[in-house]
């Protein structure tokens, strides 16, 4: 990439792809909120809410004119600066890691490479992972400022869960970064676009499958979603660390969650999935379909991920909190060890 | 009687735990395409057992005339007192009295069927109507008209199957 000036139009190019990923990305947060409602309604033999446009699509819409207009409760004992900061400190790093995640095959436009990705970080996963840590923080102070007992127990936990489980998910990507050799996502991608043994997509998930499977139980925990929603336990803590928010505060973690639940998909899509690649079909050949058809491929992808959280969700039940932390270390991490030391030793044999 | 040990040795398999996984999401994948058994309420209406006791009627006989002729045995009978009516001179020559007017107040009305179990005409009777909720207590003070509605959209037995700006609830 040129270094040196910018010109005008490639800002615009970056403008331009920064508001179509934001636009989309708090699209599929309204997506979601419907679809998780409908989701649990459609498996518990309910239809789920269906009655605010047709099948209910306008329910997000009416959810957030009522989040609008709800009253803003702040305690009165609450640590007022760090109360308001901790909702931005969910939303702002979960809304910025999409931002490396390349989102589709690169397109040519007047002889102008255009890359579908807002930034093409030469050290892109070092970056999600250092934001997906970030925004552990908006919990823990959400849940101390909130001076209340409830939040500040949801917020121990969900600190303590975070940090368990971002090292096996850190182990786990590495045996990733030493297939590809390198931490470049678009590189990640490439990587896994042509065929293994001839017939195989050489995706990742068929060279890591046991990485996979650290890395989606590492990402549901990260996440805070069951089997490992415990900062949010309603049985255990009210709410979790958002008890005592009320109207946009509490919108804004909510919809962090749900933009971190894209992400999540996001990586699992890039990192094992093969991205934007669609399978048995060369991409660059097709011109701008060939770009159209990527960009199908990753939303179906990381769609169909999406799904699986919901899908998840209504079907198993909460971990115990010495299960969860026995999982994560006992577990997950000796487990991620392992797979990098297969990985190492298979990738010396070949 | 000795202690019976039940407690489940996992095989190997397992303690994967992940085919159980798998095996609760194919669960609830099915469930998820199952028939609902969420009943539309407003468009749907859950039909009731015969014999329910739901809100009055007042029958009409084969030329639609009402059924009654003010005898007052039904307000006598009633425990709640919610019935009442004023007897006047039929205008037809085969009975000497007819409801002039004939009010029940729902707000009081206990749905006990007494009142079917009095009448010697066979004149009122409960249905199957459980949904006539109202905005105003007003609208709960039954007149000979609504009484008389309520028989035209129950005669047939199909008040489940029809529209609300048919039946008006």
């Amino acid at each position: 990439m040129e270094q040196a000036g910018y010109a005008f139009v490639d800002i615009l190019i970056v403008l331009a792809k920064v508001i179509v990923v934001i636009g989309i990305n708090l699209l599929m947060v309204m997506i979601l909120t419907l679809g998780e409602r409908r989701i649990a309604g459609f498996i518990q033999d309910r239809y789920g809410p269906n009655r605010v446009g047709p099948q209910g699509m306008l329910q997000p819409v009416a959810d957030g004119v009522k989040f609008f207009f709800k009253e803003e409760v702040i305690p009165s004992k609450a640590e007022k600066v760090i109360y308001v900061l901790a909702p931005a400190l969910v939303l702002g790093p979960a809304l910025l890691t999409f931002a490396v995640i390349p989102f589709g095959g690169p397109l040519s436009v007047v002889g102008k490479e255009i890359q579908l990705q807002i930034a093409e970080l030469n050290v892109g996963i070092l970056y999600i992972f250092a934001l997906l840590s970030l925004s552990v923080y908006g919990l823990v102070l959400g849940g101390w400022a909130s001076n209340s007992k409830y939040p500040l127990m949801g917020g121990l936990r969900s600190a303590a869960q975070m940090v368990s489980y971002e090292i096996s998910m850190g182990l786990a990507v590495i045996g990733i970064i030493m297939i590809t050799g390198s931490l470049r996502l678009s590189d990640v991608v490439m990587h896994q676009n042509e065929l293994l043994f001839g017939f195989l997509p050489h995706w990742n998930i068929f060279l890591q499958p046991l990485g996979f499977i650290i890395f989606i139980v590492a990402a549901y925990a990260e996440t805070n979603r069951v089997p490992f929603d415990l900062p949010e336990a309603e049985p255990e803590l009210v709410g979790g660390y958002h008890t005592e928010y009320s109207s946009m505060k509490f919108a804004s973690f909510m919809m962090g969650e749900y933009i971190a639940l894209i992400t999540s998909s996001a990586l699992m899509t890039t990192l094992y999935f093969g991205g934007w690649d669609f399978p048995y079909v060369d991409e660059s050949s097709l011109g701008i379909w060939g770009v159209l058809l990527s960009i199908i491929a990753f939303a179906v992808k990381t769609g169909f991920f999406l799904f699986l959280y919901l899908w998840v969700r209504w079907t198993l039940p909460r971990f115990r909190y010495d299960q969860l932390m026995g999982l994560g270390w006992k577990v997950m991490i000796p487990l991620a060890l392992f797979n990098i030391i297969i990985t190492g030793v298979v990738m010396s044999l070949l | 009687m000795g202690v019976k040990n039940v407690t489940h040795k996992s095989r190997w398999i397992e303690r994967f735990y992940i085919p159980a996984i798998l095996s609760g999401l194919k669960i609830t994948l099915k469930h998820m395409f199952q028939k609902k058994y969420t009943v539309q309420y407003p468009e749907e209406k859950w039909p009731v057992p015969p014999g329910h006791r739901g809100a009055i009627r007042l029958n009409k006989d084969e030329e639609g005339r009402v059924k009654c002729v003010a005898c007052e045995m039904c307000a006598t009978a009633c425990p709640a007192k919610c019935i009442s009516m004023e007897a006047g001179v039929a205008p037809w020559d085969d009975r000497e009295k007819y409801p002039v007017w004939f009010k029940i107040d729902m707000l009081r009305c206990i749905l006990c069927g007494m009142c079917e179990e009095a009448c010697p005409e066979d004149a009122i009777q409960l249905t199957e109507i459980y949904d006539f909720s109202t905005y105003t207590r007003a609208d709960l003070i039954w007149e000979k008209e609504r009484l008389l509605k309520n028989y035209d959209i129950t005669v047939d037995g199909k008040y489940f199957d029809r529209s609300r700006e048919e039946t008006g609830l």
